[in-house]
């Protein structure tokens, strides 16, 4: 990456983008899907494209590979690929170029395989496409491939479908079928970001190595500066189509220029070696207890012996006082979620008690528990499957509290207000839930929760799916409300260093037990348990603020 | 129909998209032009006509078409086959309904139920719909049909009885994918009765499918009319229907053919623009039609 886009020096750089505008078809929200784009990406680095949902990152990446759908066409500039322009090349070239000399792996390691088939018979598929070898000979280089990319037992790992493996496995197959015909650029869209922390940090030391070991060159897209830090050789930031700032990854992180990366810089959550000032003292009534809370699946039957049983919660303990938060964070598979629907009573529990404000929930039935169910409410992960969207906002916000006997004028008045609390105009009323953005409607799911001025709040993974500056809104969001109306809450996060934000105490899962539990301070500056010294080794771009910390401390 | 509209009311997106792509498939609109004038023309052809569809002039007997004040000629008792074919078309539109929307009722509410409780209900329910659905369903209409007396009221019954398992098994493999979003557990977080979940949220997100299945109901309903009441079990005459038309034209077809031919194309009319309708309804629904 030169700081100086406009001298070529195709030589040098493995692709060139000059001025490349992509048009959007009419009556979408902006003209340009990107306007003006320049950027190169330098023989054997990692180039890293960054900025929110909505940035015309992605879009960049499927121009490149000639993947854009039909509608959005590219109206000016050009793609240099090995000094030949890739903007008007016949279908039949394109496809020769593509997976030959540049080669892309998705965000989501589980649609982008083919469930019917075999891991082997995918990445063979790459090369067979290409004409390239005999089946024997082909054979012998995927199982090679599955080798280089680190799945343990390459050889049975040749034969198995992708439903056995796990979401890290299976981007490892991806990234193996990226590198079949040993292209020399690879874009890698967002490949990191379905995955949990570790999974994640082992995926991008992978990367890194296979690029150094081949000399390939990366485009990065991401939305997490946090991945930046971690990989990145250089950087373009992209805001609405255009790009606002590029230079090497020092340059742009350590001093950035352009206010939009400040601000995205800034969004980034941090570790922090101060627990947050604690809202009431320690000990000042207790919300929730739970004692010894057990939740073990079982699926298939008995009979036809295929019965299956997985322990997803089990022996959970803990308690927590009025006004305070409890992060319960974990990887996928942990048990955290199983948790949060155990406590809001949406899934019933085996076993232990759930004694909230002294009174045992989890035997309770549903009609019993009815009046309770408006002092535990929940915050749900996805802002788009989380509203049904034949309702409006309205009818949303105001059904619960009138299925309870409110009536509408009071129930539409409390709708109002919390709409305002929670940064939306009251207009948002009468509106319909894809009339918003994903953080807005997080925002509407909050307010759901809050019309019933609930005690406890569990909030699961509520702010993985936005943007991270997103995110960093409504974190400040939950803790305005939770100074405002005294709230306690249960924070489900896979994200530590969201965790590490918000919350007072920090329960740390594993395989349905919770390993470890205290203070921020405590979990991130000296872990008790290995697993937790695991999760807090994998955060990305947090390696300096890490040793900074740890030697203020020493 | 009505649905669909109140839907459109709600969101404007929405409404523009799917009227956009049903608007571009020619035979459904097409359809609902057929639809629309011979259900006007039902309504308020035989105000209009001269003669009235049961008064007999035996005078008159086998008029053929455009032949002096009977338009479409007349029967073997001299009746104004125009007349006839506008009131048969009253009953056999209504029928075909009226059987639609019971069946369409019916077939609902049990994929709704059996889509969202699982278990051993959605076990007992699913397998009554595949007892009706593995039993021929015109020999269980004839059966019925002798047994009980043939009103339009039974035969719409009868006919809603035999169709609504194809809406209860589409209802409920949307309501069992419908059932796993978060807007549902967030019903239950708010305290809702299982009947407010299945039926005032998830029912609206089916609508679709369910407008679609119906419009292929009623098609299917107006034939099946048509196939029994020509077979005799179904509406006696001398009240009209299509198919009994056909029955009676059947031993003049040598001498009177415009007797069969008339209701024939009536039928034909129908059935077809109502499978138009759903095949639009269809694509225009289908989010996955979209050009993108």
């Amino acid at each position: 990456m030169t700081a100086n886009p406009d001298t070529d020096d195709s030589q040098k750089s493995a692709l060139s983008v000059r001025g490349l505008t992509v048009t959007l078809p009419d009556g979408m929200e902006r003209a340009h899907a990107v306007k003006d784009v320049s950027f190169d990406l330098e023989r054997g680095q990692i180039l890293c494209v960054i900025g929110e949902s909505g940035s015309g990152k992605s879009v960049t990446a499927n121009t490149i590979m000639g993947l854009l759908p039909r509608v959005i066409g590219v109206s000016a500039g050009s793609i240099m690929l090995d000094g030949r322009d890739i903007i008007g090349m016949d279908a039949e070239s394109l496809r020769d170029l593509r997976g030959r000399v540049v080669s892309m792996i998705f965000q989501d390691p589980l649609s982008a395989l083919n469930p019917l088939m075999t891991v082997g018979a995918q990445v063979d598929e790459a090369m067979r496409a290409h004409g390239i070898g005999t089946p024997a000979s082909r054979r012998k280089r995927a199982v090679e491939l599955l080798t280089e990319v680190g799945l343990p037992d390459p050889a049975l790992m040749y034969s198995q479908y992708p439903f056995r493996l796990s979401g890290g496995q299976r981007q490892r197959v991806m990234i193996a079928m990226a590198l079949a015909l040993e292209p020399s650029i690879l874009i890698a869209d967002e490949p990191t970001t379905a995955l949990d922390v570790t999974t994640q940090a082992q995926i991008l030391e992978l990367i890194r190595d296979i690029q150094r070991r081949k000399g390939m060159s990366v485009l990065f897209i991401t939305h997490d500066f946090g991945v930046v830090a971690e990989i990145a050789d250089s950087v373009v930031v992209m805001e609405k189509g255009h790009v606002v700032e590029q230079g090497t990854a020092d340059q742009v992180l350590k001093s950035p220029e352009h206010p939009y990366t400040k601000r995205l810089i800034a969004a980034v959550p941090h570790l922090t070696d101060k627990d947050r000032p604690s809202l009431q003292a320690k000990g000042s009534g207790t919300v929730l207890q739970v004692e010894g809370l057990t939740k073990t699946y079982r699926s298939g039957s008995a009979l036809l012996r295929s019965l299956r049983v997985v322990p997803a919660v089990r022996e959970v303990s803990f308690e927590l006082a009025s006004g305070r938060t409890l992060g319960v964070v974990g990887e996928s598979g942990s048990g955290k979620s199983s948790l949060g629907r155990l406590l809001t009573k949406l899934m019933d529990c085996d076993g232990g008690r759930i004694l909230f404000e002294g009174r045992d929930i989890a035997p309770m039935a549903e009609a019993e528990f009815r009046p309770l169910r408006q002092r535990i409410q929940m915050i749900f992960q996805d802002p788009f499957a989380s509203l049904n969207p034949r309702a409006t906002i309205g009818r949303i916000l105001t059904v619960g509290p009138i299925a309870h006997g409110m009536p509408y004028a009071k129930a539409r008045e409390d709708a109002r207000a919390l709409l305002d609390l929670v940064g939306l105009d009251a207009g948002a009323f009468g509106r319909y839930p894809h009339e918003f953005s994903g953080g807005q409607r997080q925002r509407i799911g909050i307010a759901r929760a809050l019309m019933f001025k609930p005690t406890l709040l569990v909030a699961d993974e509520a702010v993985s799916a936005l943007d991270v500056s997103i995110q960093a809104q409504i974190l400040q969001l939950l803790d305005k409300i939770q100074r405002e109306t005294g709230v306690s809450m249960i924070f489900i996060t896979h994200d530590l260093r969201v965790a590490s934000q918000i919350c007072d105490d920090i329960a740390v899962m594993q395989r349905g037990r919770v390993v470890e539990m205290g203070p921020p301070s405590q979990i991130f500056l000296n872990p008790k348990s290995d697993y937790t010294r695991e999760l807090v080794a994998a955060i990305p771009g947090e390696r300096d603020e890490r040793h900074a910390l740890a030697a203020a401390e020493g | 129909m009505t649905t669909l509209t109140a839907d459109q009311a709600q969101s404007h997106w929405w409404q523009s998209r799917v009227m956009r792509r049903f608007r571009s498939h020619r035979l459904a609109l097409l359809g609902l032009c057929m639809i629309s004038l011979l259900t006007l023309a039902c309504v308020i052809g035989p105000y209009l006509l001269p003669y009235d569809s049961l008064y007999i002039d035996l005078r008159a007997r086998f008029a053929p078409p455009f032949s002096g004040d009977h338009y479409l000629g007349t029967d073997p008792l001299g009746r104004d086959v125009a007349a006839r074919l506008l009131m048969a078309g009253r009953i056999s539109l209504l029928v075909g309904f009226s059987a639609m929307i019971l069946a369409t009722m019916v077939g609902t509410v049990v994929g709704v139920i059996a889509g969202y409780r699982g278990g051993w209900i959605s076990a007992v329910l699913m397998r009554i719909v595949d007892g009706f659905l593995s039993y021929p369903s015109i020999f269980l209409l004839l059966a019925l049909a002798a047994v009980l007396k043939p009103s339009p009221m039974m035969i719409t019954v009868i006919i809603a009885v035999t169709g609504w398992m194809e809406v209860a098994r589409i209802v409920e493999a949307e309501v069992r994918s419908l059932k796993e979003r978060e807007f549902v557990l967030a019903g239950r977080m708010l305290g809702l009765s299982r009947m407010h979940i299945m039926f005032r949220e998830i029912l609206p997100n089916v609508t679709g499918p369910i407008i679609v299945a119906a419009t292929l109901t009623v098609a299917r309903a107006i034939l099946l009319e048509a196939y029994i009441s020509f077979l005799g079990f179904g509406i006696q005459p001398p009240l009209p229907s299509w198919g009994n038309m056909l029955n009676g034209a059947q031993q003049y077809l040598a001498s009177a053919p415009w007797l069969a031919i008339i209701p024939g194309i009536a039928i034909t009319i129908a059935v077809s623009s109502f499978n138009f309708i759903g095949d639009g309804l269809r694509d225009a629904l289908d989010v996955r039609n979209d050009t993108v």
